[in-house]
């Protein structure tokens, strides 16, 4: 092929190998921080980073699971791609967790893992694994670098795969001669070559007509606002596109914040754990919009009894999400911002919704979210209350998954986006404290907290290290119940209360780990301690670990039992 | 119901594993598969028999393989004008006595003998899976001694009749 030295990279020297070239291409993608850790076939690569010192930052966790959630933070909060960079065989299977927790939530990263040489590829060489085919179903697309002149062009698709359309986990695999290869010229600048990714980001018009004229039509709308609204940044446009019509907003887990939870028309959260509200909005209404959900199984319930009586209109960038689980009368494929532009630019009669807000008011008022205050103990809702009260509902709050989770979805009231960081789909432990890592990281001047249960915390608390290396002012609350709190929870209601090994009889000093770790660590027994000690936690600079400890039996309601309709919640009120 | 996909595909390594893969991981039946280069260098055409229950779930597996990044097209032609093809080798047994009798079977198939030995035939057919089948029915009876199929391979016909206007991929329900 033709080569010619045309780059002009930001390095001062050039590029000695093909490790080089990769640092210089991702300065040249903006990367300005590289989630990793090194090893033997990514030894090119790392030597790479120590010459490019100074132009671009590295931060080494202590698990490679952990750098790829704190890529996912990072992601969740910028929007931008989160790079991740791990050796091959156990380094890349230690991602295997991350990438599918990404591709399920939609979140932009880039992977690079190590590759034995070419020339021993299938030999099942010294930490050899078939990374391609591993990670083929849980990311959007995977390249493995055969030739390095294909290198520039595999990092720019990556970038543009990664970032645009429905975005998702790309990886790069590369063989270590690749990235050891000396390199006699600089390869041609990469282009873009893919005629098989062509997202549509522009609503069909006809279709936004059909919508509009069913919005008129209707008498009970319902907006489902879901992520795909946080990729368009289209919170903006959603809120002036419900105020224009009246139109009442039920957001999914992965949508909170999207819209306004102090705004008169928000219904809160649906689903599973969502509020009786929200949920018999979805079941009584006449006109569905979707934008930007997946219509997920923890949403909808027994699909049965979903929505049974609406139209449905779907926006979603995504096609293959239309039509997937719910039928849909108008299916808008378009990117959530240029779908609501040109929704809120046409002109059309606003439905009379008010004899609807009015029931849906007065459900709001009669079926509220609720818990029992005990004079014994600590609620974990209201441990989540006041956190809210004490970070002015302005943190960016991570979590792993389960009680503590859904708590953190009811009870902080989330008013603007991306400030939220949880593990949806995927619903994986060990998640919120490596995110609050990266979400640190990518928005330096703000509140950080990790909500983690105390199971979920001690499978990734290995990175207590990286907050206190790179000094992050996270703070962790560790609502902690002793137990796998959903697991029993799900036992008690639904396994006849055989409490099954999700009870943790022994647990390690929370405050002596952290001090271990050099860090700041509390435990807190009562309402009082917490109400004394928040204020100096959050007002210290830097980062804190606080063992709440809160009443065990607490359970999450109310709830849609597993195979029934989004209209049987149980628990709506206090028994 | 069985329906004929034909994707047209970039010919690169892993592709064929990220088409299967992906059937599997969704639940979808595969029938028979075939994959060949085409007339464009760095294009391959694929050719899908897959079971689907019913008209949702073939827009879903269209709309998932259109989201491969190597995948450029996908159609379900099944019900299009098509010229559909499936080549057979079918090895019976016998000895060179029953050569005659088989070629008055295989004479209206339009198949040929293209092996023999001393105590078994070789017969190649193609044509459409039904008609293969038939054949392989109607030698049975001699003894079978083993079948090899290449799976269906199959594209529009030139002229496609205006009546049959069928879309080839909806997002529309």
């Amino acid at each position: 092929m033709k080569v010619e030295a045309k780059l002009d990279f930001q390095t001062s020297t050039a590029p000695k190998t093909g490790a080089d070239l990769l640092i210089d291409l991702l300065i040249n993608e903006g990367v300005d921080t590289l989630f990793g850790y090194p090893g033997g076939a990514v030894l090119p690569i790392y030597d790479a980073i120590y010459r490019a010192r100074g132009n671009i930052k590295h931060v080494l966790f202590r698990h490679e699971q952990g750098s790829i959630h704190a890529a996912e933070g990072y992601a969740r909060i910028t929007g931008k791609p989160g790079v991740v960079i791990a050796t091959s065989g156990p380094g890349a299977t230690n991602l295997v967790t991350g990438i599918t927790d990404a591709m399920m939530d939609s979140l932009p990263l880039v992977i690079f893992t190590g590759q034995v040489a070419r020339g021993v590829i299938g030999t099942d060489a010294f930490q050899e694994a078939d990374v391609m085919a591993i990670t083929t179903p849980i990311t959007k697309h995977n390249y493995q670098v055969q030739d390095i002149s294909d290198l520039p062009r595999i990092v720019k698709e990556a970038f543009h795969i990664a970032s645009t359309g429905r975005p998702g986990p790309v990886l790069i695999d590369i063989p270590k001669d690749i990235s050891a290869g000396e390199l006699s010229q600089i390869p041609e600048e990469g282009a873009i070559h893919l005629p098989g990714y062509q997202p549509t980001t522009k609503p069909n018009p006809l279709q936004i007509k059909k919508l509009t004229d069913a919005i008129t039509k209707s008498r009970k709308p319902v907006i489902l606002s879901g992520a795909g609204v946080l990729h368009g940044k289209a919170s903006k446009e959603l809120t002036a596109f419900a105020e224009k019509h009246k139109i009442p907003v039920v957001t999914t887990l992965l949508g909170l914040g999207t819209f306004p939870a102090n705004n008169p028309l928000s219904l809160g959260m649906g689903g599973m754990h969502g509020t009786y509200t929200a949920n018999m909005a979805i079941y009584e209404s006449d006109l569905l919009i979707n934008i930007g959900a997946r219509f997920d199984d923890r949403l909808t319930g027994n699909l049965k009894h979903f929505a049974p009586n609406a139209k449905v209109a779907h926006i979603d960038i995504d096609p293959a999400e239309i039509g997937k689980n719910v039928p849909t009368n108008i299916p808008i494929v378009s990117d959530s911002k240029e779908a609501l532009v040109e929704l809120i630019n046409q002109t059309a009669e606003s439905p009379d919704t008010e004899g609807w807000l009015e029931t849906l008011n007065k459900n709001k008022e009669e079926f509220p979210l609720w818990y029992k205050h005990d004079p014994n103990g600590m609620s974990p809702q209201w441990l989540i209350e006041a956190i809210h009260k004490v970070t002015n509902g302005n943190a960016v709050v991570t979590t792993d998954v389960g009680q503590h989770q859904m708590w953190a979805a009811q009870y902080y009231n989330f008013e603007k986006p991306h400030r939220w960081v949880t593990s949806g789909g995927l619903g994986t432990m060990g998640f919120g404290f490596p995110a609050a890592i990266g979400a640190q990281m990518a928005s330096p001047g703000n509140t950080v907290v990790a909500i983690v249960g105390d199971a979920g915390f001690q499978m990734t608390l290995q990175e207590l290290s990286v907050i206190y290396e790179q000094n992050l002012p996270v703070k962790i609350i560790i609502v902690n119940n002793g137990a796998l709190g959903m697991v029993r929870q799900w036992q008690e209601l639904l396994h006849g209360n055989r409490i099954s090994e999700s009870i943790l009889h022994s647990q390690p000093d929370f405050v002596k780990l952290a001090e271990s770790y050099h860090i700041r660590g509390l435990k807190i027994e009562s309402q009082e301690e917490l109400i004394t000690k928040l204020p100096e936690v959050f007002a210290y600079d830097g980062p804190v670990l606080m063992d709440c400890r809160v009443l065990q039996q607490e359970k999450v309601f109310p709830m849609i039992a597993p195979g029934k309709g989004i209209h049987e919640m149980i628990g709506v009120k206090p028994s | 119901m069985k329906r004929i996909i034909s994707l047209t595909v970039q010919d690169r390594s892993g592709v064929l594993n990220r088409v299967t893969g992906l059937l599997q991981r969704r639940q979808f039946n595969i029938s028979s598969i075939s994959v060949g280069p085409t007339e464009t260098e760095g294009i391959s055409k694929m050719t899908l028999v897959v079971e689907v229950e019913d008209d949702q779930r073939l827009e879903q597996v269209t709309k998932q393989l259109n989201k491969q990044i190597d995948v450029l097209k996908v159609s379900d032609i099944t019900d299009k004008a098509i010229v559909a093809r499936e080549l057979a080798l079918i090895k019976v047994a016998g000895s060179s006595q029953l050569r005659s009798e088989i070629n008055g079977i295989i004479d209206p198939f339009r198949a040929l003998i293209i092996d023999v030995s001393k105590d078994s035939l070789t017969i190649q057919i193609t044509g459409r899976p039904d008609k293969i089948d038939a054949l392989i029915d109607l030698l049975r009876p001699y003894g079978i001694k083993e079948i090899a199929r290449t799976g269906l391979t199959a594209f529009l016909r030139g002229h496609q009749p205006q009546v049959n206007e069928l879309t080839t991929y909806s997002q529309i329900k």
